[in-house]
């Protein structure tokens, strides 16, 4: 609006168009759960939980299990290593972007867990990457470590036989 | 009208801040509570529905997660109001209407916490005139007292009214602030934004709370004692606060004559008057004299979780209902600046 010249603008039209800005702060909890897992990361643990009821391993935990609806303090640390059940090769760029394109974001289903969550693929070539392959967690250096997946630099591939795909179907 | 009651009702102790529990975790426990005290087993329940506004966490869709703590698998029958928990439950009643299914489980929660509230509030203003220019809540609390007093009240009036509803937030461990405050403690206090005293706003609340509905035969085999809604209905008035008398709430007296509640003597009343004036102009909307405690939980005054502060007047109204406090209850809960929007429900006690 700021552009149009003053001499275009009819007292007497009416308005069709206003804008107003809105920005509000927020302070986010991450909750208990959440929490323990974030400072884990920063130990190098990956903590999730394992529901009471059907025995399922959340990581990151919740706190509860979505499908049974009870809190899960049951806590379990697994392996920083798992197996990729999804990706997606980055070819667009975009503003903000830290890493080079093509690069390849994938779904890592931890060792031991019932749910999958995203993070970056590298030391691996974007064709090279495939359902069912296994990876290793590459830890940001010690000084570098934040409550956050952050303190995982990425997942590498560990180089062993693929998981066959009845392994982690029900995960796709 | 098919027969609805409240059978069962939990809420979380309202906390300035509840740091370390995210909403899931605030909201689990009571909803277990709600649907273990109420003997429907949790894969019975027939309708699941919630109250809560994406707008106090600042997280598009929050009441997705939110179901987390109801255990939705396998596939539940759900929905959810961006309103008070009040007006889930009004839902839940109309779809207990329908006659296919027999209980509902409702719940609301709201952390006022993650934001600046009294900002956060301001963008339910119209978008056009009103919100742009951020009017905090409490600075419409207070044009509203003002249009109050200005009707031929004084602040004398306003300092009974406090300090009686904290007598009542003391003896209730849900409540925020149990704190009492004599007449003259409070008068002799400054004003925040004037006319109101800090006593005069509620606090900033984290909570949650969640009930469930039983309808007909089905909810005379929960319990012996039970919580009929008898009558239930809301109104609205114009969002633009300037062609409205705010000294007045047509909108509660119109929901309280359509659900009955201005024909009976009800031994309680639970009204959802975040600010102290609101409490008195509510009361005066549904003809509430003396013979009638107003509030016995200590209202929205002293425990205000946004969006489930509505919700949370049906469920003490109809817990001292169960327990056998009272026989016939009024609740009341509002929506919206300056009591824009409310709901009124009748609550009789029997089997
Ligand atoms: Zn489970």
């Amino acid at each position: 609006m700021a552009d149009v010249e003053q001499s275009e603008i009819d007292p007497n039209a009416p308005v069709t168009k206003i804008s107003t800005p809105i920005e509000l702060k927020y302070h986010f909890t991450a909750g208990r759960a959440a929490s323990r897992f974030m400072r884990g990361l920063m130990k190098k643990k990956i903590l999730g939980q394992r529901c009471p009821s059907c025995l399922k391993v959340y990581v990151p935990p919740r706190g509860s299990c979505a499908s049974c609806g009870v809190p899960t303090e049951e806590e379990v640390e697994l392996p920083p290593k798992g197996i990729v059940t999804t990706y997606c090769i980055v070819n667009v760029p975009f503003y903000g972007q830290k890493i080079k394109i093509p690069y390849v974001t994938g779904t890592i289903l931890i060792d031991g867990a019932d749910i999958g969550f995203m993070h970056l693929l590298q030391e691996v070539e974007a064709e090279e990457v495939r359902m069912g392959m296994r990876v290793e967690a590459v830890w940001q250096d010690d000084s570098e470590m934040v409550p956050g997946l952050e303190s995982i630099k990425y997942f590498r591939p560990t180089g062993e036989e693929d998981a066959p795909f009845e392994e982690y179907k029900e995960y796709v | 009208m098919r027969e609805v009651a409240v059978v069962s009702f939990a809420q979380s102790k309202s906390v300035r801040r509840a740091d370390d529990q995210n909403e899931v975790e605030m909201l689990m426990p009571v909803v277990s509570q709600a649907i273990a005290n109420s003997g429907v087993p949790r894969k019975e329940i027939g309708f699941t529905i919630s109250g809560s506004c994406d707008y106090l966490g600042g997280v598009p869709f929050a009441f997705v997660s939110g179901l987390d703590a109801v255990g939705a698998w396998p596939p539940i029958t759900e929905s959810h109001v961006e309103m008070d928990g009040a007006w889930a439950l009004y839902e839940a009643w109309v779809r207990l209407q329908h006659g296919d299914i027999d209980s509902a489980l409702v719940y609301s929660f709201g952390k006022s916490s993650l934001g600046d509230i009294s900002q956060v509030l301001s963008q339910q203003l119209d978008p056009y005139y009103l919100a742009p220019l951020w009017p905090d809540s409490v600075s419409l609390g207070a044009i509203q007292t003002r249009s109050w007093l200005d009707s031929g009240h004084s602040e004398k009036e306003l300092a009974q009214l406090v300090s009686r509803n904290r007598q009542f937030a003391s003896t209730n461990e849900h409540s925020q602030i149990t704190k009492l405050i004599d007449p003259e403690t409070y008068l002799a206090k400054p004003y925040i934004i004037e006319p109101l005293r800090i006593d005069d706003c509620p606090p900033v609340s984290d909570g949650a709370c969640a009930l469930v509905l039983v309808a007909g035969d089905r909810a005379k085999a929960c319990s012996t004692r039970l919580a009929w809604i008898k009558g239930i209905d809301h109104r609205s008035e114009p969002h633009s606060l300037g062609v409205r008398d705010l000294s007045i709430s047509v909108s509660t007296k119109q929901a309280g004559k359509n659900c009955g509640a201005l024909d009976i003597r009800a031994d309680i009343c639970e009204l959802h008057a975040p600010f102290s004036a609101q409490q008195a102009i509510l009361e005066e909307a549904l003809g509430i004299d003396e013979s009638v405690i107003v509030n016995p939980s200590g209202g929205a005054l002293c425990a205000n979780p946004v969006m489930a502060a509505g919700l949370i007047r049906i469920g003490e109204a109809a817990s001292r209902i169960i327990n056998g406090e009272a026989n016939c209850a009024i609740a009341h809960a509002t929506a919206g600046p300056c009591l824009q929007q409310n709901l009124v429900c009748v609550l009789e006690g029997g089997n």
